[in-house]
């Protein structure tokens, strides 16, 4: 398991204020449940990688069960929750989601106010890099956690690069600690 | 008039050389016009002339920054930080800086345009005649040059005339260059507003050059049945000596054609063309052959399948000359603006320049005269073919194999990859001798090489790509249309009412670079999606390239399927990059000749007409470059929504709408002034979509107007929805926002959509006669 600060494209460097490296997850857990609003956000890669038996969507979709989180599904995901009897997830795209996650007026999908913690996962890496900038730029209050493999610098919290079985570990831990099984 | 036509006259005039009489003075060119339009607003509108119709927009469809770069290095106080709400040195903050680099960005597409037109212009002027007549349809266009028209207000007859629009371009791209100067602009949407300026001068800027060259070199002239072209690594029989051409700027292409011709040398010499010099080249004659777009550079050159390669402007790899040293293929350079480092050969005999390339003393030569170029490509290619008897770098499968059981399996070249391919997987494979998984990433492969780059066994591991693939790469011959050019007014006419009214469903430009998330083959499928639907598809550059790179069960491409006329269910290609105003202007024309709206400098007037009611979308899949950011930009200020795929999230900065604000989505209605709510239309006026899936179902969503009729408004909801439901596998959620009365409905679906509406509380709504424009109300008498 790789533990730096590296970004997984390898010219994606951010900075100064870079992602704080997710060493235990047991801490995401934590902050998911402290928590007031947190939001999944989940892209089209969600459903493709990374293996048959480690799939991303698969992970949300017990996170949310688990501790009530809404999903906005972007891209056109949606059909994928849908094909696995989840059918909760409000569908928008990536663009428009970090659009209004950005703006500290916006009362959330449920019109009772903002969001704290935004959890990501599953768009491609750079366009999943730069919304977390956007965000890391210009929300406010809003704390922001990628969970895919890789590091991702724009993020609050990120995993470091991770094998695919490093990372299944670690997103277990985080799901049963919230509950979930 | 002209925008500078200061003209002098006195009868008498003093000064201490003496007494001048009858004295004519003339400063600038006066053009002489016989144009009876009466002269609009903003003739040549300077950087801030539009600017209250740029923040109308800007305020709607916000800017969403997505920062590339936490830092500004532009000056030495830098680094600055910028995160946040800290400020630089200079004081700007990071909504500025991110726009000032769109408009840096927006800068350099514009300025590359126009001083291509530059060159084109004054090289045809000085090769043919200053008078040659514009002439870009003949009878069947008689607005030979519509959004020149709409910005200067000038009607250019002749190739003269277009250097007061040239003028004009480059004193606008100086001043909203010099605006992004350390303490120049501090506002982040005055930068905006400069960026939507420098996509309309950059409009400008293509339409001339490409008017001069379809006038003066004879390309199609608004052809709808513009010749089929051949396309693919097999287009061309590269057993003879084998010219490549990449770029965009055509002259040096022609200078070959030319003195083939001239030598009765066709046929004995294969000219092939990378970029959208293939798209012009194809144009000026049946003999060139196109390779493929943008990407198809290192694995051509690498091939060894080109004995020579000329290379003129723009997108044209840095490293060409280093890659065809490696294949023994010389190079000649024909733009000042790409000279590689090669010795000024122009003034030399050419003789001399033919035998130092032919017996490699010099990997190249720059030549800045086309004809000369042409001569000396093609005597050089006679000889250098058969001494390099086409020479390649390409591996050889056991090379691989052998390489491929050193691999670490690193991931070095993965993480350098912009699609993420799984190079060290395919490696592993390789190493037990299969290929097939090196075989599967070409077709995803920009070809960029960062691969190769990043290898710290320097493995050259886009050449085993294309080695794993190149059995069916060497077969690959497509057909494609070559560029058609304009648009007719005829076309205009019979088309104008139909897409007004919303009954064909939309206009969608499919446009751009070939930096594609998943191979081009995403363009044909998006292409055809819409062409199905009775979608007039147009289409211009690399993307034009792409689509037509994808056969059906019979062999055939969509060039050869769909009709190439601006109607519903078209596919057209207008051409090169600087075809892309013929789209613009095909919009431009709809509010010109359909809505004899007036044309002539009336640009917030027309532009508020196309957002309005003119359903057109442009989607530029791979858009990679600077050029397309400007080309972009300039869709942008005349109202029409433009979607980039998703690596076009890292231009840093989207213009998206909200529809869950309703406050912005009020208008006028220009019969009653009464400003009304007519739904999120169109939604956004610029952003990245993830996946095509999703760009097809913007693309669908976006056509929708304020104007629509209900029975268009009914067509296009059916094709969102059924785009949406099939794609996503659910109903949109938005619906009762762009169902304006019951008649909007599509009849099939209407019992479901009406139990939407209840649930969301719908209330119908009228459908006014939109405008964002004030002074557009027309008062009744006694107001
Ligand atoms: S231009 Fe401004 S923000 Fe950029 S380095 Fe200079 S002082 Fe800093
Ligand atoms: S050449 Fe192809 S495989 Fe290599 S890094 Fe570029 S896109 Fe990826
Ligand atoms: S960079 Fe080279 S050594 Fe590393 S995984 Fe890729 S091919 Fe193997």
């Amino acid at each position: 398991m790789g533990v730096k600060e590296e970004p997984w494209q390898t010219a994606e460097i951010a900075g100064p204020k870079k992602a704080l490296l997710i060493l235990k997850p047991e801490v995401v857990a934590a902050m998911v449940k402290k928590a007031k609003r947190p939001l999944i956000v989940v892209g089209h890669l969600a459903a493709e990688d990374y293996s048959e038996d480690a799939k991303m969507i698969d992970y949300a979709i017990r996170m949310s069960n688990a501790a009530g989180i809404p999903v906005v599904a972007t891209a056109h995901v949606v059909s994928e929750f849908i094909k696995r009897g989840f059918s909760s997830a409000t569908h928008m795209p990536a663009m428009d989601i970090g659009d209004r996650l950005a703006d500290s007026e916006w009362k959330g999908l449920d019109g009772n106010g903002p969001y704290d913690l935004a959890l990501f996962m599953g768009l491609p890496y750079y366009m999943e890099f730069v919304i977390l900038s956007g965000l890391k730029h210009f929300s406010t209050n809003l704390k922001t956690i990628s969970l895919d493999r890789f590091y991702n610098p724009h993020a609050s919290w990120s995993f470091p690069n991770l094998s695919i079985k490093d990372w299944k570990d670690n997103i277990e831990i985080i799901v049963n600690k919230l509950g979930g099984n | 008039m002209s925008k500078k036509g200061v003209h002098v006259k006195v009868d008498e005039f003093k000064t201490d050389v003496g007494l001048f009489k009858n004295l004519e003075l003339s400063i600038g060119r006066i053009v002489e016009e016989k144009w009876a339009e009466p002269m609009g607003p903003t003739p040549f509108p300077e950087i801030t002339t539009l600017r209250d119709w740029d923040m109308k927009l800007l305020q709607r469809y916000k800017p969403f920054y997505l920062p590339f770069c936490d830092v500004c290095c532009l000056c030495t106080f830098g680094k600055c930080d910028l995160t946040g709400d800290k400020r630089g040195a200079c004081g700007l903050n990071m909504a500025a800086q991110q726009s000032r680099i769109v408009l840096l960005a927006c800068c350099i597409g514009a300025a590359t345009h126009i001083a291509h037109a530059r060159h084109l212009v004054e090289h045809l002027m000085e090769k043919y005649d200053r008078n040659t007549p514009l002439n870009v349809g003949g009878l069947n266009i008689d607005i030979e040059a519509p959004v020149t028209r709409l910005v200067c207000g000038i009607k250019a007859e002749r190739l003269k005339d277009l250097e007061d629009a040239l003028e004009y371009c480059e004193k606008q791209v100086t001043h909203l260059l010099s605006a992004t100067h350390t303490g120049q602009e501090g506002s982040n949407l005055d930068f905006e507003s400069k960026v939507l300026h420098a996509g309309m001068v950059d409009q400008v800027g293509m339409e001339i050059a490409d008017l001069a060259q379809i006038s003066v070199l004879g390309f199609p002239k608004a052809d709808p049945e513009a010749p089929l072209t051949d396309l693919g690594f097999a287009a061309a029989d590269v057993s003879k000596p084998t010219i490549l051409v990449i770029g965009h700027n055509v002259p040096s292409s022609v200078g070959i054609i030319d003195y083939l011709t001239d030598k009765g040398l066709l046929g004995k010499v294969e000219v092939v063309g990378i970029c959208c010099t293939a798209h012009d080249i194809t144009r000026y004659s049946s003999m060139a052959k196109i390779v493929g777009p943008i990407s198809w550079q290192l694995r051509y050159i690498r091939s060894g399948l080109a004995d020579l390669i000329v290379v003129d402007e723009q997108c044209i790899r840095a490293d060409a000359l280093v890659e065809a040293q490696k294949v023994k293929a010389p190079v000649i350079a024909s733009s000042p603006k790409n000279c590689l480092g090669l010795e000024n050969r122009t003034e030399n005999p050419s003789e001399q320049v033919i035998s130092d390339l032919v017996e490699g003393k010099v990997p190249g030569a720059l030549i800045l005269n086309p004809d000369k170029v042409g001569e000396v490509a093609v005597e050089t290619v006679l000889k250098v073919a058969p001494k390099r008897n086409k020479f390649s770098i390409i591996p050889k499968k056991e090379e691989i194999i052998k390489d491929a059981q050193e691999c670490t399996e690193c991931n070095e070249c993965m993480r350098a990859c912009p699609n993420n391919m799984p190079i060290p997987k395919a490696m592993k494979a390789a190493a037990k001798g299969d290929l097939n998984p090196l075989a599967d990433i070409l077709e995803d492969c920009i070809g960029c090489g960062r691969c190769d780059s990043a290898c710290p066994n320097d493995f050259p591991l886009h050449s085993f790509i294309v080695k794993a693939g190149e059995e069916q790469l060497l077969k690959e011959k497509f057909k494609m249309r070559v560029g058609r050019g304009a648009i007719q007014d005829v076309e205009i006419r019979n088309v104008g009412g139909p897409i007004v009214l919303g009954e064909i469903p939309g206009v969608v430009a499919l446009v751009g670079c070939a930096n594609y998330p998943k191979g081009g083959k995403e363009v044909a499928e998006i292409a055809e999606e819409f062409a199905k639907r009775r979608f007039i598809v147009v289409t211009s550059g690399c993307a034009a390239m792409s689509m037509a790179m994808v056969k059906d069960e019979e062999g055939k491409t969509i060039y050869e399927k769909y009709p190439g006329a601006f109607d519903a269910g078209g596919i057209l290609n207008v051409g090169s990059c600087v075809s892309n105003p013929h789209i613009a202007g095909a919009a431009i024309k709809i509010a010109s000749i359909f809505a004899k709206r007036k044309l002539r400098a009336n640009y917030e007037e027309i532009a508020d007409y196309i957002l309005n009611r003119v359903g057109a979308v442009g989607l530029a899949w791979g858009a990679m470059s600077q050029k397309a950011a400007s080309i972009a930009s300039g869709f942008w200020r005349l109202g029409v929504p433009v979607i980039v795929g998703p690596h076009g999230s890292k231009y840093r900065r989207m213009l998206l709408g909200r529809k869950d604000i309703d406050e912005d989505w009020y208008v006028y209605n220009a019969r009653t002034g009464e400003k009304v709510y007519v739904g999120p239309t169109p939604e956004h006026l610029f952003t990245a979509a993830e996946t095509k899936e999703e760009a097809m179902v913007l693309i669908a969503k976006l056509c929708m107007r304020p104007n629509d009729t209900s029975k268009g408004r009914a067509v296009k909801l059916t094709h969102y929805i059924d785009l949406h439901k099939r794609l996503y596998s659910v109903m949109p959620d938005d619906i009762h926002l762009y169902v304006r009365n019951q008649a909007d409905i599509p009849i099939t679906m209407k019992d479901e959509i009406l139990k939407i509406l209840e649930k969301k509380e719908w209330k119908e709504m009228g459908i006014p006669d939109p405008t964002l424009l004030p002074r557009l109300i027309r008062k009744t008498k006694g107001e």
